[in-house]
């Protein structure tokens, strides 16, 4: 079966893990092995083969080793105008060398004394999560301590290079005290167009009436293949946004998933896919409403151009105790060639009776009566167009509250509207 | 500086047009009237160059040049305007910022400099007068939730700030209370002189008490039917529009 081959092929990868964190491990890889890769038409992967994907386009299952990386390389990765504290990682590992100096902030490379980690992205759930417990390579500890303001964000920039299609297996930890606030924006720079694996977990612990934003930019080579999962705990009276940026990639799958334990809590989630070639991008969310009194907004937006293929699954899980919950939830599509493919399904399970929620899906064309209006105004199709689409993807880009990145995003953006629309 | 000859026009194969000829000099009024469903927006899309009607025969000549073999922002550069029946909204995309754009590209076509910030605003100050349009209503999205009257006004103000040659106003009057009306009117009035020119789209005679038109067509089934002076919409206000219809049909069969 050719399943079977793939999950013999990351026997390499589980067989090489570092010695480290024996005991989670050995769970990762008990748990890996027993669900196995998404089989063909598997429920939770359905309209993204990714096993296939894997199997045609990942030829070497070995970790990728770290690269050496200059500080001219992090100045030229680093996009105009970002203002903060820059943490370095190279295929995974990260790089305390070449990173920033954060005060009152603890950060050092993921060991057993971290703690709790495997504890908030449960390997039980996606088989990728168990891969990545049983195999991460280096990884990161960030604790914000009790009341911290972090008075800048904190760019995770991640050098990726593999010539011979290997696998990339990175493992942020985050821990936010009570009332601590900080800001994170999470990019992936490769160094070279080739193809390989990303398979990242990123664990959020958020503390009561903390605040964080998780911004994250996907901007990689289109023959990247990339699985994340990101799960975060989102406690009493605390805030957690995350705003999703995906620009390219040969297939991606994000994952992420908010659990909101305290009351009074907000969870976000915000994405913006803007696609072209053949490029297909999944974004898996799921919020789980545990308590009374919390919120949840969600808002995606996807434009997909040629041949490129969009997903979003969007799941909100409301329990039973979860009385006077608000969740909305809307995903909105525009298809631009007739070759582009958008799969767009609410997954609403409502246990509770005196909740609000609301969602709401669109998969649409351009609004030609519009485009002729600003034509008919003088304004240059191609220009008119990409006024349009900008506009449509401008209510998500308006949650990104660090202006820097949001510049960065708004330039790729409009620069893509402008030339490749 | 506008002659349409033996124009057809149709959408999906049906059509809707069949044989318009008209001649528009500078300086003149023209208002086409008829029934609803005769064709009027339908002329006025093919003028401003919506792509869903084909142009099946015929010719339109604007200023010397082939106006149909133009993309629809061309024939805006060159001077053609046209005030929607129903201008679009469209979210996320500010009043400003949009004008400021279609100003800066109309003005690059005709080889001037974009306006800065401060000359747009004066200017833009300017031509709101003109039409008594709100400021508040200008740093919203374009035309979203503005009302029937407050999108028809913007159409107006924008007439204003583009300064076209031909300006083809499709029922603008529609909707409109007196006052409101009066306000349009008077805007359309203002913008007038010897070097441009305006066709009104109606089916009531209530608009030309206020824009008096040089010349009154009547179309009924894709072709004009009778023109006359502004006596016609009189006659056309008092008798309706079944004497017409008679007319053409008997003369049909
Ligand atoms: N987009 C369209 N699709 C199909 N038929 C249309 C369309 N637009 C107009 N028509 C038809 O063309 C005819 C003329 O319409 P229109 O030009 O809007 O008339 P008027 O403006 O005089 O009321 C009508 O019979 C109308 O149903
Ligand atoms: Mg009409």
């Amino acid at each position: 079966m050719s399943t079977l081959t793939t999950q013999d092929t990351f026997d390499v990868l589980l067989e090489s893990a570092p010695q480290n964190f024996s005991a989670l491990r050995t769970a990762g890889k008990e748990l890996y092995q027993s669900a196995g890769l998404p089989v063909a038409k598997a429920e939770e992967y359905k309209f993204t083969a990714i096993t296939k994907k894997l199997e045609k386009s990942i030829s070497d299952f070995r970790a990728a080793s770290p690269i050496s990386i200059s500080k001219n390389q992090i100045i030229e990765s680093t996009f105009k105008g970002f203002d903060g504290y820059t943490l370095v990682f190279s295929n995974g590992k990260f790089l305390p060398e070449l990173s920033s100096q954060i005060e009152g902030i603890e950060v050092s490379g993921l060991n057993e004394s971290t703690g709790g980690v495997g504890t908030i992205a449960k390997a039980e759930k996606d088989a990728f999560a168990a891969l990545n417990q049983a195999t991460f390579n280096g990884g990161i500890s960030i604790k914000v301590p009790k009341k911290v303001q972090v008075d800048k964000p904190i760019l995770l920039l991640s050098f990726n290079q593999s010539n011979d299609g290997q696998v990339i297996t990175p493992r942020f930890w985050i821990e936010v005290g009570d009332f601590a606030e900080v800001t994170f924006i999470d990019q992936s720079v490769g160094l070279v167009d080739s193809p390989y694996f990303i398979n990242k977990v990123v664990e959020v612990k958020g503390g009561i009436n903390s605040q964080i934003n998780y911004y994250r930019l996907q901007h990689e080579g289109d023959q990247v293949i990339e699985v994340s999962n990101i799960e975060t705990d989102v406690l009493a009276d605390a805030r957690f946004t995350s705003v999703n940026i995906s620009l390219s990639g040969d297939m991606v799958r994000n994952n992420l998933s908010l659990n909101l334990l305290g009351s009074n809590c907000e969870g976000n989630m915000y994405g913006i896919y803007l696609l072209n070639g053949k490029t297909h991008v999944d974004n898996h969310t799921n919020v789980d409403h545990t308590i009374p009194h919390a919120e949840s907004n969600e808002l995606y937006k996807g434009i997909f151009d040629e041949q490129s293929r969009g997903v979003f699954n969007g799941k909100i899980f409301v329990r039973q105790d979860a009385q006077k919950t608000n969740a909305f939830q809307q995903n909105n599509n525009v298809l631009l060639s007739e070759d582009a493919i958008v799969n767009t399904k609410p997954q609403l399970e409502i246990w509770a009776d005196d909740v609000k929620c609301s969602h709401g899906c669109t998969v649409g064309q351009l609004d030609e009566e519009a485009l002729f209006y600003l034509q008919a105004r003088g304004i240059d199709k191609t220009l008119a167009k990409g006024l349009l689409l900008y506009a449509f993807v401008g209510e998500v880009l308006e949650k990104i509250e660090d202006e820097s990145f949001k510049n960065h995003v708004v330039g790729l953006i409009q620069n893509r509207l402008g030339s490749k629309f | 500086m506008l002659t349409i000859k033996n124009l057809h026009a149709s959408i999906e194969g049906t059509p809707i047009l069949r044989g318009i000829n008209l001649e528009v000099k500078a300086g003149e009024v023209h208002a086409i009237m008829g029934p609803n469903g005769s064709g009027k927006s339908t002329l006025a899309s093919v003028l401003a160059g919506r792509e869903e009607y084909e142009v099946t025969e015929g010719e339109v000549i604007f200023q010397g040049k082939d106006l149909l073999e133009m993309a629809p922002e061309d024939r805006a550069r060159e001077g053609v305007f046209l005030a929607f029946q129903y201008p679009v909204e469209i979210p996320g995309v500010s009043s400003t910022n949009f004008l400021r754009t279609a100003l800066n590209q109309v003005r690059e076509y005709r080889g001037q400099e974009p306006l800065d910030a401060v000359k747009f605003l004066s200017l833009m100050k300017e031509k709101m007068k003109l039409v008594e349009i709100d400021q508040k209503l200008l740093s919203r999205s374009l035309n979203e939730g503005f009302s029937g009257g407050e999108k028809k006004r913007n159409e107006i103000f924008q007439m204003a700030m583009l300064e076209p040659t031909l300006s083809i106003l499709d029922e603008t009057d529609s909707g409109l209370d007196i006052d409101a009306l009066r306000i349009v009117s008077n805007g359309v009035n203002q913008l007038k002189s010897d070097k441009n020119a305006t066709i009104v789209v109606t089916h009531y005679q209530r608009l030309l008490d206020y824009i008096v038109p040089d010349y009154v067509h009547v179309l009924y089934k894709g072709r004009i039917v009778k023109s006359g002076t502004k006596e016609l919409a009189l006659e056309l206000e008092e008798k309706g529009y079944d004497w017409i219809k008679e007319e053409v049909d008997s003369a049909a069969v």
